[in-house]
């Protein structure tokens, strides 16, 4: 099948791509004669799968920003790059990605784009448009879905961005499919000048699997981009002819992709199934085990096998449509039945399939059970365990720089200012009073200025991290000095993108790659884009860091506060050791350490005590009013 | 039918090492010649929260193990295996680490950890055996307490079906070489403890 592709993938490149590539299709093809002897199958986490893929295909250049469960292929690429000619990086954020990919497609070298679900938000002006303009060499966007919010905002479903966009939209259901995908998107995004989406979901990017993978194979070796202003200038001279021509492939597209591997039907009985994506294992796991005859229509691309679809629907007199998130598939069966058998009776998100959070065996079995008319599992409870277990909810680390800084904040600002906070680790400390919102990245600051614009007259602080401010808080900095905001942004300056696992950003001085580069100040940033007052503080140094505040709070205009602490993770990571610290019996049992909240700090019989976690940060010590706290001396 | 030869719900606190056995697993099924899912817990959740990893030996199909489905489960602390027991089939062997991580809402005194003879009892009452192991104490024998999970990993050695040697193959690839002996002695004990 490779093979195949290749051979069309030559026939249909333009011009300056043939002279790019070439020779190595050529040698793509030699290659590919022998790839069954050079396959090898490891146990790979989803996304690494998918960077195998990418690798697989050449790819050239990968551009990304952090986000779960999209992180790994980046790092899975850094870790495998070694001498190759092959552009990583991590971006500044999402936008900024997806215009780097495509700067590399225009050059014609293949490039690739890694997101989670909501940064395509962020990246939404250049996708709509890149659609219209097309590629040079392949570019596939990787967005990665996140239903049931593991480590979301929302559960939003890139199907639908690709449906809106016009782009094709390659829905894996395990990490197999997605290496796969991930080495065809460039295959399918050349032979129709279009991006291409991948869109794999937390249960296959975050899955293991025996996966089966070949060599890494060049990148293009003579890169060039070639000027051709009807297709790289969107002047809406331009854009008209591209909109026609956008529209006018899609029934090309849909006819290549039907017959895929991805796409797979199996007529039995008159009562259906279709499913997409991981979905499809659902379904086929299901009928297993009720030992059923259904047909069985599976789906993995977009836009949607109608002909598959309508043979389905001219064979069954019920179809059961199983898809995570929004009805995208069912819709179009519903379009399809009205034409091909509008007798067919069509379920799904009406009650039997949610559209909220993300399926399981269970549901989807009970919901196949139901349309025959069997009896249903019911899911397992354990009724002593909702009784007698205690929440373990995610918390900052013991030591966290963030949670003295917003223990300092708070004492400044007091309980009635009004807290914007922002997405990162810090989002956790809602329960400390100073993260009254989050909406988006870098909404902390506009959040908070329309709070103020609005006419509120209480303080106002808010709070984003270094790589979130970078991200997408600068413009809205810029915007809070221009129209005179009279607020505290405070930047909580851990020098990582904690969360997403410890990626370097401009501020930290090295790449994605490890190498090093300008270490962007955050001060000069926040003085140049318009601050009045720019101040820096140890979170850990109590006292000092709260006279800062107090100066931010009366300042007259936008002030910024960068608290500066390195990531608790990192720090032990790099061997930064500080003594622990200890409660004496001076302890008066009044709580306030262990109301700061660190796991640290337990409270055992009446009195406070440190546990083996503690990082040494001191600042229980400096709030402690009996003195009773104080470092271990050895 | 099933849908798969073993199914296995590795549960604990992020930082105890639960992705390190699911791994382990995986590649010794590789090695066996035989088809393998998992499915792990990344981002928000570790940060001191709840961690489950889905393992499913001999599988094609989704990663994720059933509700009601799984054949052993294996907890690195004792409060979540009965957080995850739902997992457990009626016919499944729980294996439990003994020492408890105390969550936030337990060292700021908001909620009470429960006895481990309550987890016991709960326990018992949702699978055919359930097995508690000082994991921690038996690391720390084998000569560093970081081996915890492979302790527990050498208990699930018995019960699920992959040979032994495999399992070490795969072991001393993910475990730092120095470290090897601490483990592999790790794993001898933790097997010990169900035999």
């Amino acid at each position: 099948m490779r093979l195949k592709i290749d051979q069309k993938h030559e026939i249909d490149q333009n011009d300056y791509q043939r002279e790019g590539k070439l020779t190595f299709n050529k040698w793509n093809i030699v290659k590919n004669i022998f790839k069954g002897w050079l396959f090898v199958r490891e146990y790979l986490l989803g996304n690494a799968a998918i960077a195998r893929g990418l690798l697989e295909a050449g790819v050239g250049l990968v551009a990304g920003y952090p986000g779960t469960p999209s992180s790994e292929i980046v790092e899975t690429l850094v870790d495998l790059k070694g001498d190759m000619p092959l552009h990583v990086e991590w971006s500044v954020n999402e936008k900024v990605a997806l215009e780097v990919a495509a700067g590399g497609s225009w050059t014609g070298v293949r490039a690739a784009a890694t997101m989670k679900h909501v940064g395509l938000n962020v990246a939404a002006d250049p996708f709509m448009t890149l659609a219209y303009l097309g590629v040079g060499a392949g570019l596939v966007l990787i967005s990665a879905d996140d239903p049931n919010c593991h480590s979301s905002q929302n559960e939003q479903d890139s199907r639908r961005y690709a449906q809106f966009a016009s782009v094709p939209c390659l829905d894996p259901a395990d990490p197999q499919e997605a290496r796969d995908m991930a080495a065809f998107g460039f295959e399918l995004s050349e032979r129709f000048n279009i991006p291409v989406m991948l869109r794999p979901t937390t249960r296959v990017s975050h899955a293991r699997a025996d996966v089966q993978f070949g060599e890494p194979q060049p990148s293009c070796e003579s890169p060039r981009f070639v000027k051709n202003p009807a297709r790289r200038v969107a002047l809406p001279v331009h854009a008209r002819p591209l909109h026609y021509e956008l529209v006018g492939k899609q029934s090309a597209i849909e006819q290549a992709l039907e017959g895929t591997k991805w796409n797979n039907l199996t007529l039995r009985s008159d009562d259906g199934i279709i499913a997409s994506g991981i979905a499809g294992l659902y379904a086929e796991e299901a009928v297993l085990d009720l030992d059923l005859d259904v047909s069985l229509l599976r789906i993995g691309t977009y836009p949607l096998p109608s002909r598959l679809i309508e043979r389905m629907l001219q064979h069954v007199k019920r179809v059961l449509v199983v898809e995570e998130l929004e009805p995208v598939v069912e819709e179009q069966v519903e379009r399809l039945a009205r034409v091909v058998n509008p007798e067919v009776e069509i379920l799904g998100k009406g009650g039997l399939i949610s559209r909220e959070g993300e399926l399981d065996l269970l549901q989807v079995r009970n919901a196949v059970a139901r349309m025959r008319g069997l009896e249903e599992k019911l899911p397992s409870r354990i009724p002593a365990a909702d009784k007698i277990l205690p929440p373990r909810p995610p918390a900052l680390c013991p030591g966290c720089g963030h949670r003295a800084t917003y223990y300092a904040m708070r004492k400044v600002f007091g309980k009635k200012a009004i807290y914007p906070s922002d997405i990162g680790c810090y989002t956790m400390a809602v329960g400390m009073g100073t993260v009254d919102t989050c909406l988006c990245m870098g909404a902390s600051i506009t959040l908070a200025s329309g709070i103020r614009f609005a006419g509120e007259t209480e303080g106002i602080c808010c709070s984003l991290g270094d790589s979130t401010f970078l991200h997408g808080g600068m413009t809205g900095l810029l915007n809070a000095a221009y129209n005179k905001a009279r607020i505290t942004v405070t930047i909580l300056d851990n020098s990582t993108t904690a969360m997403t696992g410890h990626q370097p950003h401009p501020g930290t001085g090295v790449t994605a790659t490890g190498e090093p580069t300008v270490k962007v100040s955050l001060e000069a940033l926040a003085s140049a884009l318009g601050a009045g007052l720019v101040e820096t503080v140890d979170p850990n140094d109590l006292e000092r860091s709260i006279e800062c505040f107090q100066r931010a709070k009366e300042f007259s205009g936008l002030s910024v506060v960068i608290a500066r602490q390195p990531c608790v993770i990192l720090a032990r990571r790099s061997g930064t050791a500080r003594r622990s610290f200890a409660v004496s019996d001076d302890c008066q049992g009044c709580r306030i350490c262990v109301d700061y909240g660190c796991p640290a700090i337990e409270f055992e019989g009446e009195k406070a005590r440190i546990n083996a976690l503690c990082t040494g940060c001191g600042v229980c010590a400096k709030i402690c009013p009996s003195s009773a706290i104080s470092e271990v001396v050895r | 039918m099933r849908a798969s030869e073993c199914d296995i719900v590795i549960v604990g606190v992020g930082g105890q090492g639960v992705i390190l056995i699911s791994d382990v697993i995986g590649r010794a099924a590789v090695k066996a010649g035989k088809s393998v899912r998992g499915a792990e817990t990344h981002g928000m959740a570790q940060r001191g929260g709840s961690v489950i990893n889905h393992t499913r030996i001999g599988c094609r199909f989704s990663p994720m193990v059933a509700a009601g489905g799984a054949d052993v489960l294996l907890a690195l602390e004792p409060a979540e295996a009965l957080r995850f027991a739902h997992f457990l089939s009626s016919e499944g062997v729980a294996l439990v680490n003994t020492s408890p991580v105390l969550p936030v809402t337990v060292t700021t005194g908001v909620a009470s950890y429960p006895s481990l003879e309550e987890i016991h009892s709960a326990l018992r009452n949702v699978c055919r055996t359930a097995t508690f192991i000082d994991a921690t104490a038996l690391a720390k024998t084998a000569g560093t307490s970081q081996a915890m999970n492979v302790v527990m990993l050498g208990a699930l050695s018995r019960h699920i079906p992959l040979p032994e040697d495999l399992l070490l193959d795969a072991l001393a690839q993910v475990v730092p070489s120095k470290y090897l002996e601490a483990n592999r002695r790790a794993f001898a004990l933790g097997k010990a403890e169900v035999e």
